[in-house]
């Protein structure tokens, strides 16, 4: 259904998966899920793995919703990338792109009791980095967890 | 993947008993609609039990906020019991943990609302 696959393995380190999706919410909770696994099979500890998921899970909803705005011709682009250092998520929409300094801070009293406006925050708080990059048109954010302080070790 | 809600009504208080996930097109709106309905019965003292919740995005965090904000503006109460850790900590971190009411213990939590 308008979805393509494009996977590629380059050693049991580096691999690299990458999904074009539709603008709808399952492909938010099929992006969420695919870095839930990543996160499991890099041997992350579970509390970790929450935040990861949840940043990614709020990535995917902002492309989908914020960037793309359900539009149908429009697509999102999620890469999964475990380097060996860091596990490394990009998601891209097709939108009128995001800049991150224009964003209220949802912590300031007078945001404290809005109904909206968490999605970045919680990304900039569960992640290592966080960029943002405009493309034309939409934005891509580009998430990293670092390995080591991440994993359980076992 | 969806959420539950469960209506209880104890000493003049309708408890929900959430459980699933309260994310972005799934329990949000099972919230919204639960609560809206609630006020339309003219409850107004609401505690919703959030022991079974264990997963909330940022749209379930701002369904939370609208819910409190819209029980109080028409004269209500809302408060939360039972959060499990990772909703306990995405309110700490959202400073909103004491915006809420937060209760652990059922009874004491009802007893708290303050009846006309």
């Amino acid at each position: 259904m308008g979805q393509s696959e494009e996977e590629h393995l380059t050693g049991q380190q580096a691999s690299r998966i990458t999904y074009t999706l539709e603008s709808s919410l399952d492909s938010v909770n099929k992006v969420e899920a695919t870095a839930e696994q990543m996160a499991k099979k890099a041997g992350i500890d579970e509390d970790e793995i929450f935040k990861i998921t949840m940043a990614v899970r709020e990535a995917a909803v902002n492309a989908v919703l914020h960037g793309n705005s359900y539009d149908p011709e429009k697509r999102i682009t999620a890469s999964f990338e475990n380097t060996g250092e860091s596990l490394v998520i990009r998601i891209a929409d097709q939108g009128k792109g995001l800049d991150p300094e224009t964003l209220p801070d949802p912590l300031a009293p007078e945001n404290l009791l809005r109904g909206s406006g968490r999605g970045i925050f919680l990304i900039l708080s569960f992640m290592d980095e966080v960029h943002f990059k405009q493309l034309h048109p939409g934005t891509e954010l580009t998430l990293i967890k670092h390995l080591g302080t991440a994993q359980t070790g076992s | 993947m969806s959420m539950k809600v469960t209506t209880r009504q104890v000493d003049g208080v309708t408890i929900l008993d959430l459980s699933g996930r309260i994310t972005l097109g799934e329990g949000s709106v099972q919230l919204r609609d639960a609560i809206r309905d609630l006020l339309a019965k003219g409850s107004k003292l609401i505690l919703l039990n959030l022991a079974d919740v264990n997963y909330i995005d940022s749209s379930g965090i701002g369904e939370l906020v609208s819910a409190y904000t819209t029980v109080r503006n028409q004269g209500g109460e809302l408060k939360l019991l039972n959060l499990t850790k990772k909703v306990h900590d995405l309110l700490q971190i959202t400073k909103l943990y004491t915006v809420f009411d937060v209760k652990d213990d059922e009874a004491s939590a009802i007893a708290s609302f303050t009846r006309a």
